[in-house]
């Protein structure tokens, strides 16, 4: 039995009883932990907002000998507030903590997952981020995290230079017009995919939603459900908002 | 180590919310040990509820039989004015308050991605079609202040501005008897954000 201190994002929380919730977060240093808030859906939670979805905070848990521990303190680092306050970048922002959710592990430390979820919230947060293409490029981030990353520079099957027309995912990235197969992708999708993998990520999240959006969004949602062999629930009931 | 009629009701007591396998076992002896008609009584009201409750055709406010709910029923309510809730019982706390005498109108949820629940699960294609005929000029959203919520204000939002009516949020700020010094920063920035003029009345 003792308090835990660490730096955590909500992912996601249930409702547990009459007032209590408990709340799932990806910490800093002990990968997803689990716990439950009390009172906190009581108008006077000393809790307020701070355990929401998305809030970047510093928590004490309170640990017993049950999994489940209890949350003691929550002091906020980042409530992103301009994520919060627009129906586009929740959306995106939704994608990013279901994805994390996915790959963390409970008890395991991920900093580098934990860093690069901070981080794209920051990107999100950010006014002048155009908010399309943050959820398709942490994606891809955490493809390569993983191991998983698409190959786009080359041919992912006979490694020739190109032209580069089409992605595929079993042979792991695009694909030469020679060995063409899969989800064909046109030549303004390759460059904003080669951007974000290779370095000019911060240019393409600045200037406004470039031509080929549209298909890098469906092919960084293809390659990770791919990837996590289950279909992403954000992305699927946040069409048409 | 139960007979298997007990063991049944401990079993179904169980899969209540907020009931665990010892509640359980505590409420089906103590129903053991009622009168056969308080049992009766029970189970009657469980059944009734069941056959009898429907949603309401105008609202979708729980309703008698097929009929209007209590509010849609009351001719003395301002139909011009709709207040927009996640869920039956937020009808209940509103009402209590006594500061409300539009009518209102139930989304049974509100959007949450994480849950795979979008707008095709609530209650939204029944809004938007009580708009022109009921003469609806001002829709108060008033879902719950968390993210879930607020996504869906700002979603129905969205979707009514165009319609040329007045779409307003419930307030959000600090609650009434707290201490300040204990509220979070997202709260007390929208009470700061939302605060009023303070004139004195002559």
């Amino acid at each position: 039995m003792s308090l835990l201190r660490d730096e955590a994002v909500v992912l996601r929380t249930y409702r547990l009883g009459e007032s209590d919730r408990i709340v799932v977060l990806l910490s800093k240093q002990h990968g997803t932990l689990r716990a439950v808030a009390k009172g906190v859906r009581k108008t006077k939670s000393k809790f307020g907002s701070r355990l929401e979805p998305l809030s970047h905070v510093t928590a004490i848990i309170w640990e017993g000998r049950s999994d489940l521990g209890v949350v003691n303190q929550v002091e906020v680092i980042d409530g992103f507030r301009t994520v919060r306050e627009d129906l586009d970048r929740i959306t995106q922002a939704m994608t990013i903590l279901e994805v994390a959710d996915q790959l963390s592990q409970e008890r395991h430390a991920d900093p580098r997952l934990y860093q690069m979820v901070v981080g794209a919230l920051t990107s999100l947060n950010d006014p002048g981020t155009t908010p399309v293409l943050v959820a398709p490029a942490f994606l891809f981030k955490a493809l390569v995290a993983e191991g998983a990353g698409p190959i786009v520079n080359e041919c992912a099957s006979c490694s020739s230079d190109g032209p580069l027309v089409a992605f595929d995912l079993s042979e792991g990235g695009m694909l030469c017009s020679s060995c063409r197969r899969g989800r064909p992708v046109s030549p303004e999708a390759l460059v904003v995919l080669q951007q974000i993998l290779g370095g000019g990520l911060r240019s393409v999240l600045s200037s406004p939603a470039p031509e080929g959006s549209a298909e890098v969004v469906q092919l960084a949602t293809e390659a990770i459900e791919h990837h996590l062999d289950r279909r992403l629930r954000s992305v699927r009931s946040s069409v048409g908002l | 180590m139960y007979t298997p009629p007990l063991r049944n009701l401990v079993d179904e007591l169980g899969r209540l919310p907020g009931i665990g396998p010892k509640s359980a076992q505590r409420l089906a002896f103590h129903l053991l040990k009622v009168p056969r008609d308080d049992a009766e009584r029970l189970a009657r009201a469980i059944v009734e509820m069941k056959d009898r409750t429907t949603l309401c055709r105008v609202c979708c406010n729980v309703a008698d039989g097929g009929a209007l709910c209590p509010v849609c029923a009351d001719d003395r309510r301002d139909t011009t004015t709709v207040c927009v809730v996640e869920d039956p019982r937020d009808i209940v706390a509103v009402e209590k308050t006594g500061q409300f005498h539009g009518r209102y109108h139930v989304l049974h949820g509100a959007l949450n991605p994480l849950e795979g629940i979008g707008p095709e699960e609530l209650k939204v294609r029944e809004l938007l079609a009580r708009i022109e005929p009921e003469g609806v000029a001002e829709v108060i959203l008033c879902t719950n202040p968390n993210l879930e919520g607020e996504a869906t204000a700002m979603y129905l939002a969205r979707l009514l501005s165009p319609l040329g009516l007045e779409v307003t949020r419930i307030a959000s700020g600090l609650p009434v008897g707290g201490d300040l010094e204990y509220a979070d920063e997202l709260t007390l920035g929208r009470a700061l954000e939302g605060r009023r003029s303070v004139r004195e009345e002559n």
